[in-house]
């Protein structure tokens, strides 16, 4: 799978995109919120406040209970700020 | 249509082709977005937008396809810049055609009020006392809100 980070979550993380075969046990958007915690010091600062973290399914904002089977290409930044 | 671009636009000419030589349009409102060079409490005197390639597009063209759903538009046109700009400089252009004002009014400030909540973009800014990333700010899902989505978003409530 496809992991893309953009904002200051990526600056944090310290990387823009990754492929990684995710563990099992993440079925949803919140159990690979709180997986990339674990995941040493940038993801761990990166996910600190991970209520305010968005996400995003295959391009298409997604809420944190949403299943992630399936999905090719998920995405997590700051709340949008365009316009 | 949907244009992300990293140049500027010229509003009479995006106007022109908007327009594509019909005589049946009555009425275009445009909005346009620029850099101020104050924030909240700071001088500003760089901005940098990023955005989601792909899933920019696909979220302003659900959008657009919305407002021509809600209200009986001719044409409508989204412009939004990326990269590097300073102050005065265009970020943003939305213009709507329909043959009469009102729903050409209307369509332009759901477009933007959609497009400040939904569509991907990060503001980042440099100044004299730093630099940072740009808050959301809660008003901006207010002013969505008021349109009492007949879609229903998908996105969480605002918590910053």
């Amino acid at each position: 799978m496809r992991l893309l980070y953009f904002a200051w979550v990526r600056e944090k993380t310290g990387i823009s995109s990754e492929e990684i075969d995710l563990p099992a046990h993440i079925e949803t958007v919140g159990d690979l919120l709180r997986w990339q915690k674990t995941r040493g010091e940038e993801f761990a600062a990166a996910f600190e406040k991970d209520r305010v973290i968005r996400a995003a399914i295959d391009q298409t904002h997604a809420r944190h209970d949403a299943a992630i089977a399936g999905a090719r290409e998920i995405a997590f930044f700051p709340p949008v700020t365009g316009g | 249509m949907i244009r992300i671009q990293e140049g500027d636009f010229d509003l009479s000419a995006e106007i022109e082709a908007l327009k594509d030589s019909r005589t049946d349009i009555g009425a275009i409102v445009t909005f346009t977005g620029t850099v101020r060079d104050r924030g909240s409490d700071k001088v500003i005197e760089s901005m940098t937008l990023e955005h989601y390639p792909g899933m920019t597009e696909k979220e302003l063209a659900r959008i657009e396809q919305e407002a021509h759903a809600r209200w009986p538009l001719q044409a409508s046109l989204i412009i939004h810049r990326v990269g590097k700009l300073l102050p005065g400089d265009n970020i943003v252009l939305v213009a709507t055609a329909s043959a009469h004002r009102h729903a050409a009014f209307e369509a332009a400030a759901f477009l933007m009020d959609y497009l400040k909540t939904d569509a991907p973009f990060w503001k980042f800014e440099e100044g004299p006392d730093g630099a940072g990333w740009v808050d959301a700010r809660e008003t901006d899902g207010a002013a969505k809100a008021r349109w009492s989505a007949k879609s229903s978003s998908k996105e969480e409530p605002a918590s910053t």
